[in-house]
C-alpha cells in the first residue's frame, strides 16, 4: 500500500472525531491529531481500534503513545503490514 | 421566603408516543403503546410483551452528532436525551454556545440503571479477553449519571448536575429534588426527568419474579389494566420524561410559557416494617407521604381535582386507593377524579414518574382527565371505596386547578407532588 493510500485512508478514518475542520483542509505528515484536528483525547483509543480494523492490524499500548501526528500514525501502520 | 417554581417547559419519549404533541394526543386518545416483541419470545419469558418507545434513525440525528451516535448503545440515554433537549427548547432556553456554561442551570435525571445493552457488549469482550476494544465511551455510557452527564455538556449547565435513582420513585423524586434546589434558591432553573433503558436485560428480573402479565401474548394492547378486576401484573416499559422547572421570578422576566405551578410535595421510606418490604409498601409511610404534601403545599385535601396514581396494575392497586382515602379522608362520590397512565405506556419503572408527571401537568394545563383504558370491570375492593364515575373510562374536558402525583418504588420509598393550574396571584 503506497504512503498516499494509506494517509488518504487515515483521514476518512479520523474524519467523525475531527473537531477543527480546517486541519482536515491541510492533511499532511505533520498534522498534529490533538493540536490540529482538535480530536478529544478520549476519542484517539477508538481512532486506533478503527485503524486496527481498516489495516487488520493490532497496535499496542507503547506504540499508540508514539502516535502524536498522522505521519507517527503511518509509520506504525507501515511497520505493522 | 420560599421561592415559587414553575414547569416552563416538557418533553416526553413514551412508549405510546415520542414528542410532546403526540404524547397529548396520544394520552387524550387512550392510544397503547403495548406490544409483543419476538425477541422476549425467543428467550423463553413468560411475559412476551412491552412498552417501548419507537424512534426512527432520521429523529436520532436531529439529537445526536454522527460521532455521539458511533457505538451509542444506551437506550435510557437516548430517551433521556430526546426528553430532556425537547423540554430545554420547549421551554423557549437554547444550548450555551461559547465557553462559560449557565451557572443557573442544573440537572436531576434519574435513571434505574443505564446502558445495559452497552454493558452486555463491554461483558463479551472482556470476557473474550478484549477489554481493549471497549472504546471510549463504554464508562461514559454505563455509568448511572452517564445520563445527567450527556445533557449537561449538551445544554451546557453549570449549576448541579446529578443522578438519582429510587426505583420507580426516581422520576417524582428527580422533580422534587430540582423543586426544592430551585425553592432555597440554590438554582434559577433545572432541567428535572428520568429515564429507563428497554430490553431483555431489564425486564428479565421482573419476569423472574412472576409479576408480569402472561396471558396477554396475543393481545398486549388489552394487559396492562389499572384498577382492573382482571389485572394480573405490570406491563414492563422504558422511555423518557422531562420538565424544565424554574424559579416564578425568572419564568416572568423572559416571559416564559407556565404550565403549571409545583406548590409541594414530599419523599420518604416506609422502612421495609409494618406491610412494608423489600417490593411493598408500607401504608402507613405512603399516608404520610400524601399527608405531608398536602401539608407543605399549604392546601386542604379537599381542594384535589384529581390524583394520577401510581396504580400499576397489580392487587396492590386497591391498597393504593385505600391509602388515598384514608389520607385525604375522602370517599366514595367525594373522591378526586383518578386516573392510570399505565394502562397505555405500561410501567416504565424509573421513567415512569416523569413521563406520569409529564402526562399530570399536560392534565392541568389543558384543562382534560385522560380516561383510564383497560378498566371497564374496576375491581370490586376499589368500588367498595370510591363511586365509578371517579375513575373516567374516556376522557373528559375538565378544568382542573389541583392534582395530585404519586409514584411509589421497591425498597419501599414513596414520592408525591401537588401541582396547581397557574395564577399568578
Amino acid at each position: 500500500m503506497s504512503e498516499k493510500e494509506i494517509i488518504q485512508k487515515l483521514k476518512r478514518i479520523v474524519e467523525p472525531y475531527v473537531q477543527r475542520n480546517e486541519g482536515l483542509d491541510n492533511f499532511h505528515e505533520e498534522t498534529d491529531f490533538l493540536r490540529d484536528l482538535e480530536i478529544n483525547s478520549a476519542n484517539l483509543v477508538d481512532v486506533i481500534l478503527d485503524v486496527e480494523d481498516e489495516f487488520d492490524i493490532t497496535i499496542d499500548n507503547e506504540s499508540m503513545e508514539g502516535m502524536l501526528t498522522v505521519g507517527d500514525a503511518k509509520n506504525i501502520i507501515q511497520h505493522k503490514l | 421566603m420560599n421561592r415559587r417554581v414553575v414547569v416552563t417547559g416538557m418533553g416526553v419519549a413514551a412508549p405510546n408516543a415520542v414528542g410532546l404533541d403526540n404524547f397529548h394526543s396520544a394520552i387524550k386518545e387512550g392510544r397503547s403503546g403495548i406490544r409483543f416483541f419476538k425477541k422476549l419470545e425467543e428467550l423463553n419469558f413468560s411475559c412476551q410483551i412491552a412498552g417501548k418507545p419507537e424512534i426512527p434513525g432520521e429523529l436520532l440525528q436531529q439529537y445526536f452528532t454522527p460521532l455521539q451516535l458511533r457505538g451509542l448503545n444506551s437506550s435510557g440515554i437516548i430517551y433521556g436525551v430526546i426528553s430532556g433537549t425537547d423540554a430545554w427548547h420547549d421551554a423557549g432556553l437554547s444550548f450555551v454556545e461559547g465557553e462559560n456554561p449557565d451557572w443557573d442551570s442544573g440537572i436531576v435525571f434519574g435513571t434505574g440503571i443505564l446502558g445495559v445493552d452497552k454493558f452486555r457488549e463491554a461483558i463479551h469482550l472482556i470476557d473474550e479477553g478484549k477489554t481493549r476494544r471497549l472504546g471510549s465511551t463504554s464508562v461514559v455510557q454505563t455509568m448511572a449519571s452517564g445520563i445527567s452527564a450527556y445533557l449537561g455538556g449538551m445544554l451546557g449547565c453549570g449549576n448541579q448536575v446529578t443522578t438519582n435513582s429510587s426505583a420507580c420513585t426516581t422520576g417524582t423524586e428527580a422533580l422534587l429534588m430540582g423543586f426544592e434546589r430551585i425553592q432555597s434558591g440554590k438554582a434559577r432553573r433545572m432541567l428535572v426527568g428520568s429515564c429507563g433503558d428497554h430490553g431483555p436485560y431489564v425486564w428479565g428480573g421482573f419476569d423472574a419474579m412472576r409479576i408480569l402479565p402472561t396471558k396477554f401474548n396475543k393481545n398486549p394492547e388489552e394487559a396492562s389494566r389499572p384498577m382492573s378486576a382482571s389485572a394480573s401484573g405490570f406491563v414492563p416499559g422504558s422511555g423518557a420524561g422531562a420538565l424544565v422547572l424554574e424559579d416564578l421570578e425568572s419564568a416572568m422576566e423572559r416571559g416564559a410559557r407556565i404550565y403549571a405551578e409545583i406548590l409541594g410535595g414530599d419523599v420518604n421510606s416506609g422502612g421495609q416494617r409494618g406491610e412494608g418490604s423489600m417490593t411493598a409498601a408500607n401504608n402507613q409511610a405512603v399516608e404520610r407521604c400524601i399527608t405531608n404534601s398536602i401539608k407543605n403545599s399549604g392546601i386542604q385535601a379537599q381542594e384535589i381535582d384529581c390524583i394520577n396514581g401510581h396504580l400499576t396494575a397489580t392487587s396492590r392497586d386497591s391498597t393504593e386507593i385505600q391509602n388515598w382515602v384514608n389520607a385525604l379522608e375522602r370517599k366514595a362520590h367525594d373522591f378526586p377524579f383518578i386516573n392510570s397512565l399505565k394502562g397505555m405506556t405500561g410501567h416504565c419503572l424509573s421513567a415512569s414518574g416523569s413521563i406520569e408527571c409529564v402526562a399530570s401537568v399536560l392534565q392541568l394545563y389543558e384543562s382534560f382527565i385522560f380516561g383510564n383504558v383497560n378498566c371497564e370491570d374496576i375491581h370490586p375492593d376499589i368500588l367498595n371505596l370510591i363511586t365509578e364515575e371517579r375513575i373516567p373510562r374516556k376522557t373528559i374536558q375538565n378544568e382542573i386547578n389541583i392534582l395530585a402525583k404519586a409514584s411509589f418504588g421497591f425498597g419501599d420509598v414513596n414520592a408525591v407532588v401537588i401541582f396547581k393550574k397557574f395564577n399568578n396571584n
